[in-house]
């Protein structure tokens, strides 16, 4: 058995006060004035109005961040003083796809380092788009289940990152003769992606960097970015060039190109410099992405990165309409299957990136047919970024990125992990699957909400 | 069933609309005159701040606002109330749930009382009535279930509306809440469940209409607690969290509740999943077995989730020998869940419902069973429902806790518990309800329902709840049909 792999998540307070799903309305006009210790709100049962507190740095009051929304004041107070209603900073945070829910959940991930766990039952849509449409499945009884989550059960969550070989040969003594391509064990199946926007300045990178050490994955940062403060990460970097640079080369465990005409030419020129390395190809994901996975795959690649865009959708300027595009979900499957189809799949690693953003979604998308994901805009998240994109228009950051120390947002980055990772093993464990590597492409695990609804419907 | 008046416990209600009167009031008493429900008082000293509970606001034919000669009457909707709640159990339904809990009469016009805006699965769903029918009286129609389809030598039960209570353990809630739940079970003549955590003593009175639950942890289980009920029911999982063992967080783990789960104050409560002793129908056939001995007249519930395999699930569950088999669709209620689980994990029940049914029916043994839903029945609408997909009853919970005014705002989990006093065992928190209070407002929700399933029975020309069981032609999917 390998060694477990454990992270330590430390508990690492916001710097700002994020917005709560609802405010407090205090109706002045109606308030009888009653003596202190008659007042409702001195009976709060989390003490909200007692805890709260003007914030010098955001100027403003924060007692919405304490309340629970029990309506226990509401309802008490003796002139029906006090209401509430839903808070539109809450509402206005993110977009349809990088949901105020999924935003904040992320921004207390990063605090505590916890799974999420609430009362009652779950009280959103029925189904929707994209992740939102599948179901993950469980098992009892006939197939059992994995108690994986207080570690009276191992689940391995590693996968390899690298080519495979499909049988090995030897020779009459029975000695080996294939030489088996170098192949990276990762420990979780997540890498880093470069952040598309925010403050990206060097403490941001260090601490990509060494939350990628500490959680023993990988960065990948464009080369030119690679400053001698991130050598000594460099074991976990992955510089991301579409040329062979021989110092971006030597040293590093793995390369990443952009996907270009000669690139299987580059991993040749890349392998006679460094034949330890593993390389990546960064493929945009859209119409040709099926043939050319197929292609680049037959070729020799190691590891495909299909790149989606920030909500999961597949990135083609031909298509002028933009609802038609399809999500990574749907793409992923298909080149699944195809790799499947041409007897491929196992000689090539998957990751995607784009629209994976919260943990059930990593476990989806693995489902669906990748080895793996690249995240980006979670890692922004932890360091409490609001998805304003002011900073693309050169507007200050209304949480002050630039000002972020490394050490800080490294464990906050590695709380966001460690909770992902207990909640991959939740599912996992629920479906009764002990390895990460088993889940890629288990669509018997998964139920479909258009497949249900013809089922039970049509 | 008796119906008693049975008010909130807090002095301001939530309501759907807010009237203000404006200074420009002159008090000449139209609005009073205009309104039927009372929304509107002058005393000698002025008029009243308007009763905006009472007020049924847009729904309403004959508007105080309208009237008022000085336009000093200003209506709308309360941002407390939409901000009440969530998609699943919307602000009209948890209003209208509280209105049911208090009058026990159908709620008026103004409220969706029949289903949330999920936008799928029940809530897109719509009973069919034929437009003729033979009139049958009220008193002929019944809503009896049997819960014991087997031929064996063992309690012939039956309960007289087609749903009784999920398991809420000793120690996710409050002793106060289980036993209303018990008495309103035992006055309805259903029964209501102990959950995980133990058997409480002051339960023994009601040993009749008591489910005894054996899950992953087996905390509490003796022999005397199975063989003190009428009807044992294995958790194999749970719907809000399928294929994870039960949470109790540090804090809610209370001396009393610790010495009922023999277990340590303070330190959280992760039941294992699964039952390590079972891993196929054989392992579960000899649990079965083994309840059966100890309680040699007792049925044996088994409460699953919903894999892609449930059918397997229940079918085995049959040869087994279970008298009931439990689906907890995934949109199901809970005292602490992952939020993963609670959203990603299983299928909703509307989707299991028809397809065990179906395959039961196939196997030649859906007389032989009952079929159980459970895991986001809200309302009355969404029993018939679930009967019409082929389930023979439903199990509520969420529906219950809304009656003793939860507001689910989902911390049940956290700290000392429910700070409403409902899914707690703090000491103080738990005086907050009082056990007649909660049991009529449950005998009065029961009450609205089933003179609603009556109604509907009534409507579709049916005598019996059991008529209805599998009838899909008595539905129809609003995006499809």
């Amino acid at each position: 058995m390998p060694k477990k792999y454990h992270i330590k998540p430390k508990p690492t307070p916001n710097r700002f006060v994020p917005p709560r799903k609802y405010v407090i309305i205090e109706q002045d006009q109606y308030c009888l004035h009653c003596p202190t210790n008659a007042c409702i709100k001195k009976d709060c049962p989390y003490d909200v109005y007692t805890q709260r507190r003007f914030d010098s740095a955001e100027l403003r009051d924060i007692i919405d961040y304490f309340c629970k929304g029990c309506f226990r004041c509401i309802q008490g107070c003796k002139n029906n003083a006090l209401s509430r209603t839903l808070n539109p900073e809450y509402l206005v945070l993110g977009d349809e796809y990088w949901t105020p829910e999924i935003i904040t959940s992320a921004y207390n991930q990063s605090e505590t380092g916890k799974i999420p766990v609430s009362g009652a039952g779950y009280g959103g849509p029925f189904t929707g788009e994209g992740f939102d449409s599948m179901w993950t499945d469980m098992s009892e009884i006939v197939r059992p289940t994995r108690d994986g989550i207080h570690g009276r059960e191992y689940i391995a969550t590693n996968i390899d990152l690298g080519k495979k070989l499909s049988l090995l040969e030897f020779d009459n003594e029975g000695g080996l003769i294939s030489e088996p391509p170098p192949l990276i064990d990762l420990p979780m199946p997540i890498i880093f992606n470069p952040l598309p926007f925010g403050v990206l300045n060097q403490e941001v990178a260090l601490a990509m960097a060494k939350s990628a050490k500490i959680l023993d994955t990988f960065m990948i940062i464009n080369e030119s970015k690679l400053s001698r403060q991130l050598i000594p990460y460099q074991n976990h970097l992955i510089p991301l060039t579409n040329k062979v640079i021989e110092d971006k080369i030597s040293g590093f465990r793995m390369v990443e190109f952009f996907d270009c005409n000669d690139v299987l030419a580059l991993i040749e020129a890349a392998r006679a410099i460094n034949p330890k390395i593993v390389t990546l190809i960064r493929l945009r994901l859209d119409n040709g992405v099926v043939a050319r996975v197929l292609e680049l795959t037959k070729g020799g690649a190691e590891v495909i990165h299909l790149c989606a865009d920030e909500k999961g959708k597949e990135l083609d300027a031909t298509n002028p309409q933009r609802d038609k595009t399809r999500f990574i979900k749907e793409i992923i499957r298909e080149v699944h299957l195809s790799l499947i189809e041409q007897s491929l799949r196992d000689k090539v690693t998957l990751i995607v990136s784009g629209g994976i953003a919260d943990s059930s979604h990593l476990a989806k998308a693995i489902l669906s047919g990748v080895d793996g994901a690249a995240i980006d805009l979670p890692l922004l998240v932890a360091l409490e970024c609001r998805l304003c994109r002011n900073c693309k228009e050169g507007l200050p950051c209304p949480v002050k990125l630039e000002t972020v120390d490394a050490e800080w947002a490294a464990q906050r980055m590695v709380n966001l992990m460690n909770a992902w990772h207990s909640q991959l093993i939740e599912v996992m464990g629920a479906m009764g699957i002990r390895e990460a590597r088993r889940l890629r492409g288990e669509f018997g695990r998964v139920m479909n909400f258009t497949d249900l609804e013809e089922e039970c419907w049509k | 069933m008796e119906i008693k008046w049975t008010p909130s416990r807090f002095r301001n209600l939530i309501s759907k609309y807010i009237l203000k009167r404006g200074s420009a009031c002159i008090k000449c008493g139209i609005c009073v005159k205009t309104c039927q429900f009372g929304v509107h008082k002058i005393y000698s000293a002025g008029p009243s701040r308007p009763k905006d509970a009472l007020c049924i606001g847009d729904a309403c034919l004959d508007k105080c606002i309208d009237k008022c000669p000085e336009d000093a009457l200003t209506m709308k909707l309360n941002p407390a109330f939409e901000s009440l709640g969530d998609f699943r159990w919307a602000p009209d339904l948890i209003l209208s749930t509280w209105y049911q809990a208090e009058t026990g009469k159908i709620p008026p016009g103004h409220l969706e009382y029949k289903t949330g805006a999920s936008g799928g699965g029940f809530d897109k769903l719509e009973l069919v009535f034929p437009k003729e029918i033979d009139e049958i009286p009220e008193e002929e129609i019944t809503t009896t279930i049997p819960l014991n389809r087997r031929d064996e030598e063992r309690y012939k039960v039956e309960i007289d509306v087609p749903w009784y209570g999920g398991g809420m353990s000793f120690g996710s809630t409050a002793l106060n809440v289980m036993i209303a739940r018990a008495k309103a079970s035992k006055t309805a003549n259903t029964f209501t469940s102990t959950g995980e955590g133990g058997y409480p003593d002051a339960l023994i009175p009601y040993d009749d209409h008591i489910i005894t639950q054996i899950a992953t942890g087996l905390f509490g289980v003796r022999e005397e607690t199975i063989q003190r009920v009428r009807i044992v029911e294995f958790k194999y999982a749970q719907g809000a969290k399928p294929g994870l063992g039960g949470h109790l967080l540090g804090e809610k783990v209370t001396p009393e509740v610790a010495k009922m789960r023999e277990a340590v104050v303070g330190s959280s409560l992760f039941s294992p999943f699964p039952f390590h002793s079972v891993y196929s129908i054989e392992d579960h056939k000899k649990h079965v077995d083994w309840i059966k001995e100890i309680n040699p007249k007792g049925l044996v519930s088994v409460k699953v989730s919903t894999p892609t395999d449930v059918d397997m699930v229940a079918i085995g569950s049959y040869y087994a020998g279970a008298h009931i088999v439990h689906l907890d669709g995934s949109y199901g209620g809970t005292g602490a869940a992952p939020n993963i689980a609670k959203k990603n994990i299983a299928m909703p029940i509307e989707y299991a419902i028809p397809k065990v049914h179906k395959f039961l029916c196939e196997e030649g043994v859906r007389d032989k069973i009952t079929l159980i839903a459970s895991g986001g029945i809200r309302s009355a609408y969404d029993v018939a429902k679930a009967i019409a997909l082929g389930a023979d009853g439903c199990v509520i919970g969420t529906a219950e806790l809304i009656a003793l005014e939860c507001v689910k705002c989902g911390n049940c989990e956290s700290g000392r518990g429910c700070v409403r006093g409902i899914a707690t065992t703090d000491p103080e928190l738990s005086k907050m309800i009082d056990t007649g209070w909660a049991t009529q407002r449950l005998i009065n929700l029961y009450s609205s329902w089933r003179t609603q399933l009556v109604g509907i029975l009534k409507r579709l020309g049916m005598r019996s709840i059991k008529e209805l069981v599998g009838r899909r032609d008595c539905l129809r999917h609003l995006d499809y049909q």
